[in-house]
């Protein structure tokens, strides 16, 4: 190695970027367990991770490290990529952030700088090459373990938002042949759609006649949802249906008169119980109550 | 019988006109071009008259597309046959034929939709 360092820089051009890799790589594999405690140390000082133990953090710091050397050796992300998507699927529900995976990374990426500056600080020309060689390996590095994190996150919430959507819009047989669609929380365009698409298919399914779709849950109407719902009677006309609306409130009322949405082929009723009891008259069905039952 | 002139035999329409008294029932089993449709039309408008019908049953169930064209004339048959008489019905279109149609803004005026077959004959029923 001192042989090599003391080349004159003529000899610098065949010094290139390919053959320091190796070197690279066999120094760090032989400081392995130096580096990768210094790495855990740091992460710790750093207060990263700290949803995690020590012996998780130094574990996972181990696998982090293998990977990250095996990238720099062979030059392929795909293992690292495979390894940071398992690493985030296990670190996601722990409350990991993303500033504390970018954070550990751009760790170790300074934690293995610092020890090739110790290691060539008395040739600036090599470590000029051997810098050269690392940097752009070692930043593809934490870009991919990054957006691989970032990836999964958001594969993640875009799983739960689906459950979400799943979950919040059931559709309900009341009596035969009648369904109500108790509708909470704020509705989108996406969510408007998901929600006709449901219920058209409950009404083929439930050989439904009439659909009352509660909306008292729904704290804002603007033009675009309001006109989804007209769009929601339509489609479900057209599946031999009828719509009541219930539970429009006073601003919701308000907003769709003074913005013009053109109602008056809706059939509206004031309250939940109101539209079921219109529903049950108009399929001949009659609840009453039992004279002498307390 | 050279088969390009005008009077060779159309080929068969993949849709069926039963006849059960007063109504006629019409089954389309596969998506149908311009041209078939404004045959179907005809030929319906033409049993209209010859059977004396009350009431067109129209079965869209095999359908998984139904293109503005189809609608307006569906539209357009259910009017003329009222003219004449019947009344329209149109049955079985599916969850996704429905949003389609609402999404692209087809409207169906004047014709009576229906959730199947049972709810139609129902409805022309009464």
């Amino acid at each position: 190695m001192t042989d090599d360092s003391t080349i004159p820089g003529a000899a610098q051009t065949d010094r290139s970027d390919d053959k320091l890799l190796p070197e690279l790589v066999a120094h760090l594999r032989d400081h392995r367990t130096e580096l990768r405690q210094q790495w855990a140390e740091r992460i710790t000082g750093a207060h990263l991770l700290s949803a995690m133990t020590n012996e998780e953090v130094f574990s996972e710091a181990t696998s982090v490290y293998d990977n990250y050397v095996g990238v720099l050796e062979t030059g392929s992300v795909e293992a690292l990529r495979d390894y940071a998507r398992d690493l985030s699927e296990r670190i996601i529900p722990r409350g990991v952030e993303t500033h504390e995976v970018i954070g550990i990374v751009l760790l170790l990426r300074d934690v293995l700088a610092r020890s090739l500056f110790e290691k060539y600080r008395e040739d600036f020309e090599l470590l000029t090459h051997v810098l050269n060689a690392y940097e752009p390996a070692a930043n593809r590095i934490a870009n991919t373990v990054a957006v691989s994190f970032v990836d999964q996150r958001e594969r993640v919430i875009r799983d739960q938002q689906d459950a979400l959507l799943e979950l919040s819009t059931p559709v309900l047989q009341v009596r035969e042949r009648l369904l109500i669609l108790p509708i909470i929380g704020v509705l989108d365009q996406d969510r408007a759609r998901q929600l006709t698409e449901q219920l058209l298919h409950a009404i083929r399914a439930h050989r439904a006649k009439l659909v009352v779709i509660d909306v008292t849950g729904v704290p804002d109407m603007d033009e675009t949802v309001a006109n989804s719902l007209v769009d929601t009677v339509t489609a479900s006309r057209l599946m031999g249906a009828d719509v009541i609306i219930t539970g429009l409130s006073s601003e919701i009322a308000q907003t769709l008169v003074t913005i013009g949405v053109d109602l008056s082929k809706m059939h509206t009723v004031g309250d939940l119980q109101g539209g079921i009891e219109e529903a049950e008259r108009q399929l001949g069905f009659r609840v009453s109550k039992v004279p002498d039952a307390d | 019988m050279p088969t390009d002139t005008p009077t060779a035999p159309l080929a068969p329409l993949p849709a069926s006109i039963l006849s059960q008294r007063p109504n006629l029932i019409v089954s389309i089993h596969a998506a149908l071009d311009d041209e078939q449709l404004v045959r179907l039309q005809r030929d319906l408008l033409e049993r209209v008259g010859r059977e004396r019908s009350r009431g067109i049953l129209i079965d869209v169930a095999a359908l998984d597309v139904l293109d503005s064209f189809a609608a307006r004339t569906l539209a357009d048959l259910a009017y003329m046959a009222q003219l004449r008489g019947a009344r329209t019905v149109v049955v079985g279109i599916a969850p996704d034929v429905a949003m389609t149609l609402v999404r692209l803004g087809v409207r169906i005026p004047l014709t009576q939709t229906a959730l199947d077959l049972e709810e139609g004959l129902e409805w022309l029923g009464q």
